[in-house]
């Protein structure tokens, strides 16, 4: 019987969560587009077909042809070579300044969550103070004081960012302590780091990658925002917002110019909501964020 | 006859604040315990029955301080447990273990059968790798699961199968004094009797003190030595069991046995149905708490609080028509 028994693979949570991400079709669009992207950021020297800095201008603001399949800009750079070079900065961002908030927000709220009393008082005032703040305005403010450059943009989008995980997060720790499971874990004499980290933050864990995910997101759209401005990535790097920045000025004339970024940053950014909001329903029915 | 008392409780009492106005003050109390005294002898069970929201669970997480009594004592082996620090406890956990009344939400979810029952190997640094896997499949033997379960998460269990993980968690420190909190009340009829039986086994095999809390007086005459009634956050009968059961006297108990179904169908039963709900611990009302719902209140009950009298042969009992 015990032989039989040893045999029986058991269903864990996340293979039974994944088999029902797969079966929603526009979570898995969402997916293969961000696999796209990783791979793109990843194999970019290999793919590009032109160098992105290599200046031309015997080839300037050249429409799509089957030379540069997405055109040229004004000095002769390739657009699609400076596109897949652009995925690296906007993968950065969302995995380094979404990271950033993801761990603030998860330590900041579970904390408050879980001590209470006064330092969940402030932490709680924290993030009001946070979210009425126009985010765009704050952001702008802190790269600006800080000088604009990408990580200065890294820096301010986790600085900002946290706050909606935070108040996630706290609601969840203050549900799961009040379980059962926490309660017989402290009669055993755990302590409040291993309860947190063992019982709470584990449990955690679906809205921890829903927020994240729908996250990275928003940090993609913030970077090329403050490129556009001006104010994050500096030229020549190839960011999108800043290839749109470029463009705006080539508008009436060029109109390709500042399509194609505009459009890689459409595609990532519904990627990344596609894939969030299939997680959300995979991990948790239950949850809403 | 004091050496052999395990547990002591005294005048144990847990107010619940009840916060109001700008300032969040205190306006009220709900008063969940008042005033609890009883002794559980060592091996010995004492059965804690009351209806829900009369301070049952509260006693007994108060007991192991899960919850903080407001007042009162509570002495573990001679030592006094309620003055003692957060830290000086941490070792006395694991002669302390609870069993919970909800078999799906006391197992975590995200562990596996084999991580819960050996977390508490772990904290107290029992037993480790290898040795550690041998004693949590023993443990599982010891509860009648199959120790292949081990890898496994909660959710493939049913829960009469859960409550055994609970109870093998709680085993796992190797406790002297457990407090079974309604640990059958969710679970079918037919599970009940296995539960109880187990419970029973693993008391004569391990020496085990239990408090065994229930809302249920037939379940509980099974288990227990002793039995202590609880009405509104007080007691209001303690005696054996054997006592109680021949020679029940507070309307409240009375009341309590009527309830129990008897499966004879020629036997003609008085029922004793209780009227109304239980009064709000907030505000309990004047004399005797039971004078709103008592079949045999007299004029006096509505006025002076009845005390818990020894009425001989160790049987206690708080009502006006007994002292």
């Amino acid at each position: 019987m015990n032989r039989e028994l040893e045999n029986i693979k058991t269903i864990s949570y996340w293979k039974d969560a994944f088999r029902r991400l797969r079966k929603n079709k526009l979570a898995m669009v969402g997916l293969y587009i961000i696999i796209a992207l990783i791979l793109t950021a990843i194999f970019a020297p290999w793919l590009a077909p032109y160098d992105p800095y290599e200046v031309n201008f015997e080839e300037y603001l050249q429409p799509p042809s089957l030379r540069h399949p997405l055109g040229t800009d004004e000095f002769g750079r390739d657009i699609l070579s400076r596109i897949i070079f652009g995925s690296r900065i906007s993968l950065e961002v969302g995995i380094i300044a979404e990271g950033i908030a993801t761990v603030v927000g998860v330590l900041l709220g579970s904390i408050s969550g879980y001590f209470g009393g006064w330092v969940d008082h402030l932490i709680v005032e924290l993030t009001n103070i946070v979210f009425a703040f126009p985010f765009l305005l704050f952001v702008i403010a802190i790269v600006v004081s800080l000088g604009p450059s990408l990580s200065n943009v890294f820096l301010a989008v986790g600085a900002l960012n946290w706050a909606g995980t935070a108040r996630l997060i706290r609601g969840q720790v203050l549900s799961l302590k009040e379980s059962e499971y926490v309660e017989a874990a402290r009669a055993l004499g755990a302590s409040n780091v291993r309860i947190i980290f063992k019982h709470i933050l584990p449990n955690c864990i679906a809205p921890i990658i829903v927020s994240a995910t729908l996250g990275m997101g928003g940090a993609i759209m913030i970077e090329s925002s403050l490129s556009f401005l001006g104010l994050g990535a500096q030229p020549p790097t190839p960011s999108w917002g800043s290839m749109i920045d470029y463009a705006k000025d080539f508008l009436r004339t060029n109109l390709w110019y500042s399509f194609f970024p505009g459009l890689a940053i459409m595609i990532t950014v519904f990627g990344f909501n596609l894939l969030g909001d299939g997680l959300r329903d995979a991990l948790d029915p239950r949850l809403k964020i | 006859m004091e050496d052999n008392v395990l547990l002591r409780v005294e005048r144990l009492t847990k107010l619940f604040p009840i916060r109001g106005g700008i300032f969040q003050r205190p306006v009220g109390y709900v008063r969940a315990v008042e005033n609890v005294s009883f002794t559980i002898s060592r091996g010995e069970t004492l059965g804690l029955v009351g209806e829900s929201g009369c301070g049952k669970t509260t006693t007994g997480r108060s007991i192991l301080r899960l919850i903080e009594p407001t007042s009162g004592k509570v002495y573990f082996n001679g030592i006094e447990i309620t003055a003692l620090r957060r830290k000086e406890l941490a070792p006395l956990r694991r002669e302390m273990q609870i069993i919970f009344q909800d078999p799906y939400g006391s197992l975590n979810p995200r562990m596996t059968i084999g991580d819960i029952i050996g977390e508490g190997l772990e904290i107290h640094k029992i037993a480790r790798g290898k040795e550690k896997e041998r004693r949590i499949m023993e443990l599982l033997e010891v509860v009648g699961l199959p120790p292949a379960y081990i890898r496994r998460y909660p959710h493939e269990f049913s829960g009469g199968q859960r409550q055994r993980i609970g109870i093998a968690r709680a085993l796992a420190v190797n406790p002297k004094f457990v407090v079974c909190d309604e640990p059958v009340s969710a679970l079918d009829v037919s599970i009940q009797s296995q539960i109880i039986n187990l419970l029973k086994d693993l008391q004569r095999q391990f020496g085990l003190t239990y408090l065994f809390i229930a809302h249920d007086l037939s379940v509980v005459k099974h288990m227990s030595d002793k039995i202590a009634v609880m009405y509104l956050a007080k007691i209001v009968e303690y005696a054996s069991t054997e006592e109680l059961f021949s020679n029940p006297k507070h309307p409240y108990t009375l009341a309590l046995m009527s309830a129990i179904p008897i499966p004879d169908p020629d036997v003609k039963k008085q029922r004793i149905v209780l009227q109304g709900d239980l009064p709000s611990p907030s505000n309990p009302p004047k004399g005797c708490r039971f004078n709103t719902r008592c079949p045999k209140v007299m004029d006096l009950c509505r006025e002076v609080e009845p005390e818990l009298k020894d009425i001989g042969k160790e049987h206690l009992v708080a009502c006006h028509l007994w002292n």
